[in-house]
């Protein structure tokens, strides 16, 4: 098992690299260290010697992917790219265009992005699983058909329309929660309450077809004709026997999700003012803060590799049939 | 005059030829064109279909681009365009809709209001100063205020009613007319060959779909000439027409964007599934690596180094028309580049599994390359993946334009397009009171094209997805 986990791990490293090397050519071709240079020192008056002082201040002055002037191992090593990929894998970010470690910021809206993503999630899942379960239930009747209906629709509707429908009814015209904020503590939880609501609802229809879908493609194996064989009801099947059997599909969905929580929700977060990843990430885009981008792609992958290798290791407490070597 | 051809419309005629192409075979092979006619048996999906085809129109009509020189504008009305227009390239829907795209306000007004929709200063004769709302430049100015505008739009409903009963009894009546000439040339051989006759087909939902959205869009047509029918926005600019020109930009997204996945997409998928080894270790580590990265971030990464390009090669593009089709492009290819990823490993898995049935090994043993194996044996029996997977992603990506154009990743601000009237109308949202028929239009364009491309999507995964056919 731990041996499996940390082989797990060793193969993820080809993988970030990888990762590394996508956006070190997307950044680097075109946002070159004299780019950089100019943007921090200002646009006036800057000389080439002022640039080439800043480059070496800022250890920019290395060749890209191949240094001819080093000998050995060197060739390699000293190079922009590997440079700052091992600053990456240590999580050394760098500084932000405004001067602020990049690091210490994401620590600090981690705990804000958390705050709606989690509850988002759990309240998600559990509302969508109980509704599909329930439908299940009822499958063929007309009600089956009309609730279908009804999820294509909610589906088909912009997530934007929902946040400002949720906005406008509720804190403009109900005047029920107030419009965006955010505060530490339990003060907080009535900006939290609308962002989660909304997220839960816009998230109902995708995810009901979805376990729907799963439900009944398991209600229609042999061990459910089995289980009705033996006179067990409806609800004793599902809930006794579908909803086990249906966790490892589930699962595979769900497990990929719950590190990538961390990243936060980029349109919820900057439509309702919440300092978290999310507003951090739209934030850079809008200022062309290449370095918190640049951070957050890595960050992003790392946590969705992770999700993979928790989604491998769920499997096993789940289906006894998988053996993790 | 002469014509334009911007990159996309190219993209998207070529489109259009490799359709025509596509339902020409599927006309020749029997199985092909049952499937079909089982997708649009059920009435939900020829709606849908209909719906479907409406927006393409429109996306097509708008995509034929075309520029008066001065010398050539004789008329006055012509000359007007030009001037309102910066480059005087127009598409062949703007001149089919001259009044919408000229007939601009100062500023917000209501859907069928007479004036604006706020106060502004005016100075009477005295020099006294007074809030007024001024009245309307176009919209209501035959209103004559002997009866209440319901009762104006109501009697004006009746002409395009009239009109849209007209153009489905021709419709109906060529339909008629073609079927009877089928069936007189060989009146025997046609039912016998035929055990299920087309009228099985729900034209009844055909023809009502058709219907409403004939007399919908003869409605808005006919209305607009008197009124701003969806109101007009900030800089008075109507509603109705930036819906309208937006309709191409979502078409377009979801159209070629496949067109850009597809090839990627089958190519790697097939390689990877067919040759294993250390073919398939690259291409899985690929998509992996690809995969990883989460999607917007990616995207929104590409986009910012792309205007980076463009701001700082600004001799590239001739018009701004120029720079922000290129734009367009762009973020096409930059969502097919992140998108193909998903299909990619569906085409791997079935790939490896075909791979191993007794047709694939007989062709083996006979001696064929592999090439024509791929070519004969795997490929069309992959193409059903391959039209789920894309009528899947439509929907999905004609909703990802609005959210990227609100990240500030999206299309260009210039570009008419849902994303960019939602995010332009947000900022009016704290206004009382509120401004909201810009949003709802956008909105409601959206969820008509992407509820009608879910719902197809649907029926077709229904019918052709083997686990789903119980």
């Amino acid at each position: 098992m731990f041996e499996y986990i940390i082989k797990r791990f060793l193969f993820a490293v080809p993988i970030l690299i990888g990762v590394n090397l996508i956006t070190f050519a997307l950044f680097f071709m075109v946002n070159t260290p004299e780019d950089m240079a100019r943007a921090q020192l200002g646009a006036k008056q800057t000389t080439p010697e002022m640039i080439q002082s800043w480059k070496v201040e800022n250890g920019y002055d290395k060749p890209l992917f191949f240094n001819t002037d080093a000998t050995g191992l060197d060739k390699v090593q000293q190079t922009l790219f590997v440079q700052e990929s091992l600053k990456l894998f240590a999580f050394d970010f760098g500084q932000s265009d405004s001067g602020r470690q990049i690091s210490a910021d994401i620590q600090e809206r981690m705990g804000p992005s958390l705050s709606i993503a989690l509850p988002t999630f759990i309240i998600g899942l559990v509302t969508n699983i109980s509704l599909a379960l329930l439908i299940v239930l009822f499958r063929g009747s007309r009600l089956d058909t009309v609730t279908m209906m009804v999820a294509v629709a909610i589906m088909s509707i912009s997530g934007l329309f929902y946040i400002i429908a949720g906005q406008v009814l509720f804190s403009k015209v109900w005047h029920w929660v107030p419009i965006s904020g955010y505060t530490e503590g339990w003060e907080g939880v009535k900006f939290l309450i609308l962002p989660i609501f909304i997220g839960v609802f816009a998230g109902i229809g995708a995810g009901m077809r979805w376990y729907r879908s799963i439900f009944l493609e398991e209600m229609s194996k042999d061990y459910v004709r089995t289980a009705k064989a033996k006179g067990l009801t409806d609800i004793k099947v599902l809930f006794g026997h579908v909803l086990h059997n249906g966790m490892l599909p589930i699962l595979t969905g769900v497990v990929v999700i719950i590190p990538t929580l961390f990243m936060g929700s980029l349109i919820m977060e900057s439509f309702f003012g919440i300092p978290g990843l999310g507003s951090y990430t739209i934030d850079a885009i809008n200022a062309q803060d290449f370095g918190i981008v640049k951070a957050m792609v890595f960050l992003g992958s790392v946590l969705y590799i992770i999700g993979l290798i928790l989604t491998d290791i769920s499997y096993t407490f789940f289906d006894p049939r998988v053996k993790l070597s | 005059m002469s014509f334009i051809w911007l990159w996309t419309d190219i993209l998207v005629w070529t489109l259009v030829l490799v359709l025509i192409g596509a339902v020409r075979s599927i006309r020749r092979s029997e199985q092909v064109r049952k499937q079909w006619f089982y997708i649009l048996k059920s009435p939900v999906a020829m709606s849908a279909a209909i719906i479907l085809s409406f927006y393409l129109l429109f996306a097509l009509l708008d995509s034929v681009h075309f520029q008066y020189t001065q010398s050539e504008t004789t008329t006055a009305e012509q000359s007007s365009m030009v001037a309102l227009h910066d480059q005087g390239v127009l598409s062949l829907l703007d001149v089919m809709l001259p009044h919408l795209r000229t007939q601009t306000e100062r500023t917000y007004s209501a859907p069928f209001a007479t004036h604006e929709y706020s106060t502004s200063l005016s100075y009477d004769e005295s020099g006294a100063v007074s809030q007024v709302y001024r009245p309307l430049k176009f919209g209501g100015q035959h209103w004559t205020g002997t009866h209440t505008i319901l009762d104006d739009v109501m009697v004006k409903t009746a002409i395009p009613f009239l009109f849209s009963c007209a153009v489905i009894a021709i419709i109906f009546a060529i339909h008629l007319g073609w079927g009877f000439l089928q069936t007189r040339g060989n009146y025997i051989d046609y039912y016998e060959n035929q055990s299920k006759p087309e009228d099985e087909l729900p034209w009844g939902a055909a023809y009502l779909t058709l219907f409403l959205l004939i007399f919908l869009f003869s409605w808005f047509f006919y209305l607009s000439h008197f009124y701003h029918v969806l109101g007009t926005d900030k800089v008075g600019q109507d509603v109705l027409y930036q819906a309208i020109k937006s309709i191409r930009t979502g078409v377009l997204i979801g159209l070629l964007t496949t067109l850009v996945m597809l090839p990627l997409a089958l190519i790697l998928g097939i390689s990877a599934g067919y040759f294993k080894g250390w073919v398939d270790d690259v291409i899985q580590y690929l998509y992996t690596t690809l995969n990883s990265i989460p999607g917007v971030l990616l995207i929104a990464a590409a986009v910012l180094m792309m205007q980076v390009i463009i701001s700082n090669n600004s001799g590239w593009f001739g018009s701004t028309e120029e720079r922000a089709d290129l734009r367009l492009l762009f973020l096409i290819f930059i969502l097919g580049l992140t998108s193909w990823t998903g299909l990619c490993r569906l085409l791997r898995a079935e790939t490896l599994k075909i791979s191993q049935v007794e047709y694939v090994t007989a062709a083996k043993s006979f001696g064929l390359s592999p090439f024509r194996i791929i070519q004969k044996h795997i490929t069309p029996n992959l193409m059903h993946l391959v039209l789920i997977a894309l009528v899947l992603d439509f929907s999905g990506l004609v909703l990802a334009e609005a959210v990227l154009s609100y990240v500030g990743v999206g299309v260009d601000p210039t570009t008419a397009s849902w994303g960019n009237m939602i995010n332009q109308a947000r900022l009016e949202m704290a206004r009382e009171p509120m401004v909201w028929w810009s949003l709802f239009s956008a909105f409601a364009f959206m969820f008509t094209l992407v509820l009608a491309a879910n719902l197809f999507s649907d029926r077709v995964q229904t019918v052709l997805d083997p686990r789903r056919n119980n």
